[in-house]
């Protein structure tokens, strides 16, 4: 459970879709919006965002982050909340704005801002109050959260809570659920071998686990961990849970 | 002294070729995880004593100071020594200054993070004294020539079977056996003589307490009571930020400690030491001395941020929960300090030249931060050093800073920002960037790195905002 209190379902959102989900996983973010438009809510993309600046933050590049996050923040002037198909991000923009813009003349809006920005499981599950119907035919998932997700937005149930809504779907838990897959961002090229040896034991895990499909609710993680299990012939498949929650649960229409 | 050789990525792919000294990593750090994991079952009462212990760290820290003053103070009027070393040079003088005067050769240690600082048995033995290491995971480090591999179990990178041939090649007539407790006695039986004959005991220090002038020394081998108590003379280091106010500060972090850093509900021994043998009494030694160390550590506390550093009270939680550290262990680290606090502690101590790399061993993944005694925002200060080792801190304060500065890296990221702060150079930039991206061999510089063990990710043929255009999406 997190430490926040949830606001009532609002008629509409923003979605800010992420850089990684842009360039190579953009079937993640739609499925991310359909499951919320079903839900009754309008979805406002704005055209202008790119990406949260966590590259640059991480990196010791701060101001070329801040240049990058001022940029963002201003396309969601709207006391709505923003929605993300990713907890790295998401924490980027509630845990990390706040400090990035401390002194600046954007503090107040990006405080503003972290308070209102939520990563889709948690609003699917809190906000939303979504009912799952499992239309597929029975499968073995497995779930690996992300680091950011789980310690800084503070999410632990509310991705299995979606996937146990889902009658034909067995959610097997990974051994070592909680360890980091790795990846890093940069840290998966300045310390390839770590970060290898990192993935490569994720990725035995999961294949020990009997699934078919890899879930999470976070593109890095996924890029990282279906790169290894492609490397080693794995069956295994990746998916992010927003599309793995619509092919389960699409009528087809 | 800086004598790490290489870079840290080396040192970790060397590490990570040696599948015995993996292998003794999980499989301890997988045992110490369960076992603090037991301890704080009930996070209410976690999260309320980690609140405390970090408020009890953070006010010390605040009042650091005058706080050493009143140690100082109370501890002379004791009868206790206390020495200022604003160098591991000064510290090490100091140290030889009182045993030369005594008269003496052999030293009998306790478990000691800032003796490994001071390089002290090096220095000694260039100085005809002999030091030897009674905590027995020291003692084994010691004879294996080599240096401690965890803050409080510093012979972990070895199991059992290595343990024994060591002890057969440098133990005289060691009747063989791989059994733990047989070689503990082995090992007790050996030190119990060293213990008597020396001429000077040497310990660390846990908490020192201001108010009262006493010295708290933690242990579960009952060493650290004999090296405090048998010799003549006892020296004591410590690290100036090991200060706290009062004695009713010490119960919550003791308990933070070991529950920490072993999974123990409370520690075999702790020992309170307050002055040297009095009159009349029966034993202890007759003079205590009590060493206070910088070594960088006043530059650390100049600054709000870097200062959370100083918290640490040394219970190697972070290192038993770090995905790295498990993988690589403590020597990849180079410096005295390894793990998640080695990799802001040792950079801020030693400096950014040697040791800048370190910040970036980590993915930023937060299991330390999780589980930190004293809540030490350990990946904002790896994330601060970072931009301080790149040479973009706006107010830098880090020994060294800019020493990793990269013409090259700065170019990159300016890039990068210019391509993400205007809608524009963004939509053309990713339209660029996909088709050179899938048509870029694998071997290219960073996706090099990423296929090692990975295949290439392949940019999708639309891009979200593709998409989200041609269904009409509201964009406000």
């Amino acid at each position: 459970m997190t430490d926040r209190d949830y606001p009532e379902k609002p008629g509409a959102v923003y979605f800010f879709g992420t850089c990684l989900v842009d360039l190579f996983y953009p079937r993640a973010g739609m499925a991310g919006m359909e499951l919320l438009q079903r839900q009754g809510i309008k979805m406002i993309f704005p055209q202008g965002q790119s990406c949260c600046g966590q590259p640059a933050f991480n990196n010791g590049h701060r101001d070329e982050a801040r240049a990058v996050a001022a940029a963002q923040i201003k396309l969601f002037p709207k006391d709505i909340p923003v929605v993300l198909p990713s907890g790295s991000c998401a924490g980027m923009m509630r845990r990390h704005y706040p400090y990035l813009f401390e002194g600046y003349p954007e503090e107040a809006t990006a405080k503003a801002l972290a308070e209102r920005v939520f990563e889709l499981t948690e609003f699917l599950v809190h906000v939303a109050g979504v009912a799952l119907e499992d239309r597929g035919d029975p499968i073995r998932v497995t779930w690996h959260g992300s680091c950011h997700s789980q310690r800084e937005m503070g999410i632990r149930d509310e991705p299995k809570t979606l996937l146990r809504q889902l009658a034909k779907v067995e959610l097997v838990e990974l051994q070592r659920e909680k360890e980091c897959c790795g990846f890093g961002g940069t840290f998966s090229v300045k310390q390839p071998d770590v970060s290898a040896a990192m993935v490569t034991d994720k990725a035995a895990d999961i294949e020990q686990s009997g699934a078919e499909k890899i879930v999470s609710g976070d593109c890095g993680c996924l890029m990282n961990i279906t790169g290894a299990l492609g490397k080693k012939g794995s069956a295994v498949l990746g998916r992010h849970i927003a599309e793995f929650l619509l092919e389960r649960t699409d009528d087809g229409r | 002294m800086t004598g790490a050789e290489g870079c840290f990525r080396e040192r970790a792919g060397t590490a990570l070729k040696d599948t015995q000294l993996r292998a003794n990593f999980r499989r301890a750090m997988d045992g110490l995880m369960d076992k603090r994991a037991e301890q704080f079952s009930d996070v209410n009462e976690w999260e309320r004593l980690r609140g405390l212990g970090e408020s009890i760290r953070r006010r010390a820290l605040a009042r650091l100071p005058d706080l050493l003053e009143q140690l100082e103070r109370n501890c002379t009027a004791n009868g206790i020594s206390v020495h200022w070393a604003e160098t591991v040079e000064q510290a090490n003088e100091t140290v030889l200054e009182i045993l030369q005067r005594r008269g003496a050769k052999r030293v009998v240690k306790g478990k000691s993070m800032v003796s490994e600082e001071m390089h002290l048995n090096d220095y000694l033995g260039r100085h005809g004294i002999t030091a030897l290491e009674a905590d027995l995971g020291e003692y084994i480090v010691q004879m294996a020539g080599e240096t401690p591999s965890h803050l409080i179990m510093p012979a972990i990178h070895k199991n059992r079977g290595q343990i024994a041939r060591l002890f057969k090649d440098n133990i005289e007539n060691y009747d063989y056996t791989e059994d733990p407790v047989e070689m503990t006695a082995v090992a007790r039986s050996q030190l119990r003589r060293e213990f008597q004959d020396a001429d000077a005991g040497l310990s660390g220090v846990n908490f020192a307490v201001a108010e009262t002038g006493t010295l708290c020394l933690v242990e579960n081998e009952g060493n650290g009571r004999m090296v405090t108590t048998v010799p003549p003379v006892h020296i004591a280091v410590t690290g100036i930020e090991k200060v706290v106010e009062k004695l009713e500060d010490v119960p919550p972090l003791l308990s933070l400690l070991t529950r920490s850093a072993t999974g123990q509900p409370i520690t075999t021994y702790f020992n309170m030491i307050t002055s040297p043998r009095k009159e009349g009494e029966r034993d202890g030694p007759e003079e205590v001395h009590l060493i206070l160390l910088d070594n960088g550590r006043s530059r650390i506390h100049a600054d709000a941020e870097t200062r959370r550093t100083l918290q640490c009270i040394r219970c190697g939680a972070c290192m038993n929960h770090c995905p790295v550290y498990t993988r690589v262990g403590g020597h990849a680290y180079g410096g005295v300090y390894p793990g998640p606090i080695g990799k802001i502690l040792t950079p801020q101590i030693e400096g950014m030249r040697v040791f800048g790399d370190l910040p970036e061993a980590s993915s930023l993944c937060n299991a330390c931060v999780e589980v930190c005694p004293v809540r030490i925002p350990i990946a904002q200060v790896l994330v601060r050093l970072r931009d301080e080792a790149a040479g973009h801190c706006p107010r830098p304060t880090v020994k060294e800073s800019g020493a990793r500065k990269s013409v090259m890296e700065d170019l990159v990221w300016t890039g990068w920002k210019w391509m993400h702060r205007s809608p524009a150079a963004y939509r053309m930039m990713t339209g660029l960037l996909a088709k050179a991206g899938n048509l870029a061999p694998s071997g290219a510089p960073l996706l090099r790195q990423w296929t090692s063990a990975r295949t290439k990710p392949r940019f999708a043929g639309k891009t979200l905002h593709q998409m989200v255009r041609e269904k009409g999406l509201a964009d406000e």
